[in-house]
């Protein structure tokens, strides 16, 4: 192991901690409807996520060798500062649109913090445009109004196929539905971006010799990720749970159950097909169809819009930052102390600020924009278990 | 350089996305449909009552059955 420098070892626990904030930013995407509906008490449901997101980690390495899914130019090898400023980037990002409660993808922020500081560090032509619009841009655009028109039809089909029925019975049935729509959910995600955290760790390790090319992550590798993102998950992002569950749309477990096979459906489907899409982005475009699909239809347009711009931006926000980032590291070791410390700092603070209006388990469902009168269901508050997650993030 | 877009590719599996959605939803809504018709056919009781239960049940169990088909599908994808 002397092979790992200092540098090596940073951009690990750097990649870990992008792991965490990964997992706590996600928790919302399979869980948040789940929560909002009460299928799931809230310690519960992040409970199965997080065991879900753990156990994914395990069952397929197929993309942890690859970053970026050839959006940068790998071929080369890259280097170990540029996938630290990147992921400096994309944790900076993640953090911030957590603290505002706004569901970002995870996905994006490292693509962007891969494109940002690659061009800083090999140039232009380190990017392959053509792999951005194809692979990423198109379907982000596509994804989430493809799963938000799935919804809003299965949400309509539902509620046609269940009328005259007794409410109280067939909502119980579609709650103990949502519980496998949402486990295979977290599942996939699991599967999905605990190997992108393996990716970046393995090919660091290659690049500094201490793995020998086209080697598959080792164990430690595997359950260290897993661990990172259930860890995250368990923590549970609330503001976003909130944000996503009660704050877009009054949800029913109809509307529940399909917005969560929506986003199944297409997450399954797309990466079946190869394309890389963002599970953030899906789930809260069917949980915008289900809400339109309702009885009442009703949707939060202006927090639905914050959302829309809040994923333009994640890409080039993140590429910013991780450049700018670029530029520092690449002076050296005291460079890298200081972006690391940056980092710390800038998670430390949103994490303070944070604790102002503190979300968790207890609160998470306390605010509808519609008065709901049965669905709401708030557990005891207990001891303040607020998401400690930004501190941990800075410990990791 | 420059990568053409597979529109066909986009499409269907735009159009795949939707149809399953569909079809999983409304399989597993008559499930529910089912299951409500014999919690009301075993409240009224009566003789008809418990055929019509019986009826409903074994529908309800054909399609959360295939529902579950469905997750193991899933599943295999994940694991794929």
């Amino acid at each position: 192991m002397e092979h790992i420098t200092f540098l090596v070892a940073v951009v690990i626990i750097t990649a870990l901690a992008f792991d965490f904030t990964n997992g706590f930013h996600d928790t919302a995407n399979a869980m948040a409807t789940s929560i909002a509906t009460g299928a799931l008490k809230p310690k519960v449901a992040v409970a199965i996520a997080a065991v879900l997101n753990f156990a994914g980690a395990f069952l397929s390495v197929k993309v942890a060798t690859t970053i970026s899914g050839g959006i940068v130019n790998e071929k080369a090898g890259l280097q170990p500062s540029i996938i630290f400023a990147a992921l400096v980037g994309a944790i900076l990002w993640n953090l911030l649109t957590w603290l505002k409660g706004l569901p970002s993808s995870s996905s994006h922020a490292l693509y962007g913090g891969l494109i940002g500081a690659t061009v800083v560090g090999a140039g232009i032509n380190g990017v392959n445009f053509a792999t951005v619009l194809s692979k990423i841009v198109i379907p982000a655009v596509a994804s989430p109004i493809v799963a938000g028109l799935a919804a809003w039809g299965a949400t309509k089909l539902a509620y046609l196929l269940t009328r005259g029925t007794d409410e109280k019975t067939s909502d119980k049935g579609f709650r103990k539905g949502q519980m496998f729509s949402a486990s295979l959910i977290s599942l996939a995600h699991g599967t999905n971006d605990a190997q992108k955290t393996m990716g970046i760790i393995t090919l660091t390790l290659v690049s500094a010799g201490a793995l020998h090319k086209g080697a598959t992550p080792p164990v430690w590798v595997i359950a260290g990720a897993g661990a990172a993102i259930a860890l995250g998950t368990y923590m549970g992002g609330w503001r976003i749970i909130r944000s996503m569950g009660s704050g877009l749309a009054d949800i029913r477990p109809p509307q529940g159950l399909s917005s969560e096979s929506a986003a199944a459906t297409v997450i399954l489907t797309s990466s079946a097909m190869g394309y890389g899409l963002s599970t953030t982005q899906v789930c809260s475009g069917g949980i915008m169809g289900a809400g339109l699909g309702g009885r009442n239809p009703r949707l939060n347009w202006a927090m639905a819009r914050r959302m829309v711009y809040t994923w333009g931006l994640t890409l080039p926000a993140a590429a910013v930052v991780s450049g700018l980032a670029a530029v520092v590291v690449d002076q050296g070791t005291w460079g890298i102390v200081l972006i690391g410390a940056a980092l710390v700092l800038g998670s430390g603070s949103m994490y303070l600020i944070s604790r102002r209006q503190p979300v968790h388990a207890g609160n998470v469902n306390d605010v509808t924009p519609v008065t709901a009168t049965e669905t709401v269901e708030v557990t005891p508050a207990g001891p303040v278990t607020t998401p400690t997650a930004a501190s941990t993030t800075v410990a990791a | 350089m420059s990568v053409s877009i597979k529109w066909a590719a986009l499409a269907q599996t735009a159009g795949v996305s939707f149809a399953v959605t569909i079809a999983v939803v409304a399989v597993f809504s008559v499930g529910v449909l089912a299951l409500c018709r014999r919690e009301a056919a075993l409240e009224t009781a009566g003789t008809g009552g418990a055929t019509a239960g019986k009826g409903s049940l074994a529908l309800a169990s054909v399609c959360f059955t295939a529902c579950a088909g469905a997750v193991l599908y899933g599943l295999s994808l994940i694991a794929g």
